[in-house]
């Protein structure tokens, strides 16, 4: 069992999300910065996708009654384990009864923390995400709250992973569609012109920018349609969002462009006053 | 018609009218060949995400559209309904006849399942006979109990479960229209067929 000691700015229990049930209304969820969820979850021995804590912005304390490894992945924060200082991105042993605190990232919004044996609370619709749009899975962490630990299984084999850098400036890259016929011939040049700025009421449903309004060519309304992870949604006031992980999976605003899957998670790693640079090129990773 | 990119995993299939983007969905649904992890029916579009190639959603859009299919009609439910919704009255009123003509004509239509969204399992029902189309309540609720049925434009619904709401409350239901622990977990997926009944309370 794990003890909630602080959940820090905002906690959430996330797996791989439950993909399949986006024509029933369901959000596919899950982290939002799934590579770092997946690394984390490797560097103990889980599966990718068991179950782990998603941070935003660190400031956490954990008691752990057990003893267990643990690895942390994306954000990078200082970390204590039992009052010594720990890393990022290799596992570690917190001996029963320990403490593991971690601070404030110096740069980025979303740490991981993965546990061996992965979380085990219910799953709902075959995933144990916490959905902050339908409120599906579990509810967001509280101080208090006390968290099952999976049964081990597999083996620890890595002791350190090199880890990316995260960048408060990405550029990432985008293919245009489908609806960029909705908006003006420079539109999407427009948009890649950026930057854009990331603003404050950015979550895990989407990453609200500001910057080069993008105007329409096409007046009236867009029948509600389906939305993918990634997506460039252009509201009447032409500032984007960036759909992420929580996004719902129907919308009624065109999309201008998708976010290409392999660059989602520097969008998730996005804080406010942060900066993003699209560009109009497609990624070399194969479909 | 044409099929559109959606981001390097997925494609929007424009299907201009949404018996077509039924029929596409059932014959996606229907084939196991390629690697798809959503199809999303809308009014006029099918969203498929994952790895599946142009050519073969051209050649199952062609099926589709030609008026020679004669799809299978969708399932059937009955949702018995008892109406004693808070905005009856104010239904009946606007729409200038008796409450008891507002129940037989919401009960005489049969209904079609557009497409799901809002929430996880509303299920957007059209054909609602047109002397019902109300706007949207101008304050919306901010908590409507599962299982009310409703009506806001030309939709009828079930909330399946509790939400805020700014949609004409005409009645109740007890039939479970979403539950997460059933297989699949919505009553109501795209295409289904529903009549409504008239319960006493």
């Amino acid at each position: 069992m794990i003890h909630v000691v602080s959940p820090g700015a905002y906690a959430t229990i996330q797996d791989l999300g439950r993909p399949g049930y986006a024509h029933l209304g369901v959000p596919r969820s899950g982290a939002a910065d799934v590579d770092s969820l997946r690394l984390a979850n490797r560097l103990v021995g889980n599966d990718e996708a068991a179950a782990g804590v998603e941070l935003t912005l660190g400031g956490a304390e954990f008691r752990f009654e057990a003893g267990a490894w643990v690895a942390l992945a994306g954000a990078p924060c200082p970390v204590t384990v039992a009052g010594r200082a720990a890393g990022m991105t290799t596992p570690t042993w917190v001996p029963p009864g320990g403490l593991i605190q971690v601070g404030m990232p110096a740069a980025g919004l979303r740490t991981y923390l993965a546990v061996r044996g992965g979380l085990a609370v219910p799953a709902v619709l075959g995933s144990r995400s916490a959905d902050s749009l339908s409120g599906l899975g579990p509810p967001p962490l509280r101080e208090g709250d006390v968290l099952p630990v999976g049964a081990p299984s597999g083996v620890i084999t890595a002791d350190l992973a090199p880890r990316a850098r995260i960048s408060p400036s990405p550029s990432v890259r985008v293919i245009p569609g489908p609806r960029d016929d909705w908006f003006g011939p420079e539109a999407v040049a427009a948009l890649c012109a950026g930057p854009y700025e990331v603003t404050k009421d950015s979550n895990r449903i989407g990453v609200r920018l500001t910057g080069t309004a993008l105007t329409r060519a096409v007046d009236g309304e867009l029948p509600s349609e389906g939305m993918v992870l990634g997506a460039i949604q252009v509201p009447p006031d032409g500032q984007p969002i960036v759909f992420l992980a929580d996004h719902p999976p129907t919308g009624g605003y065109p999309v201008i462009a998708v976010v290409d899957p392999a660059d989602v998670p520097k969008v998730a790693q996005l804080r406010p006053g942060d900066t993003v640079t699209f560009s109009s090129r497609p990624s070399s990773r194969p479909m | 018609m044409s099929i559109r990119r959606a981001g390097q995993r997925g494609w929007l299939v424009e299907t201009g009218a949404l018996a077509v983007s039924h029929r596409l969905d059932a014959l996606l649904r229907a084939e196991r060949s390629q690697r798809v992890e959503e199809i999303v029916p809308g009014p006029e579009t099918v969203l498929v995400v994952g790895s599946c190639d142009a050519a073969f959603l051209e050649s199952l859009l062609r099926t589709a559209l030609a008026p020679a299919t004669t799809a299978a009609p969708g399932r059937e439910v009955t949702i018995p309904v008892v109406y004693d919704g808070a905005d009856l009255p104010d239904v009946a009123k606007m729409a200038e006849m008796t409450r008891d003509e507002v129940i037989r004509r919401h009960t005489a239509s049969e209904y079609v399942v557009g497409w799901l969204g809002f929430s996880p399992g509303f299920a957007y029902l059209v054909g609602l006979d047109p002397s019902l189309r109300l706007p949207r309540l101008s304050t919306p609720r901010t908590a409507v109990p599962a299982g009310s049925v409703a009506i806001a434009g030309p939709y009828t619904a079930v909330y399946p479960s509790s939400s805020p709401g700014g949609w004409r409350l005409l009645g109740r239901t007890s039939l479970a229209v979403w539950d997460v622990a059933a297989d699949p977990p919505s009553l109501l997926p795209p295409g289904t067929r529903v009549r409504f009944t008239a319960e006493a309370s």
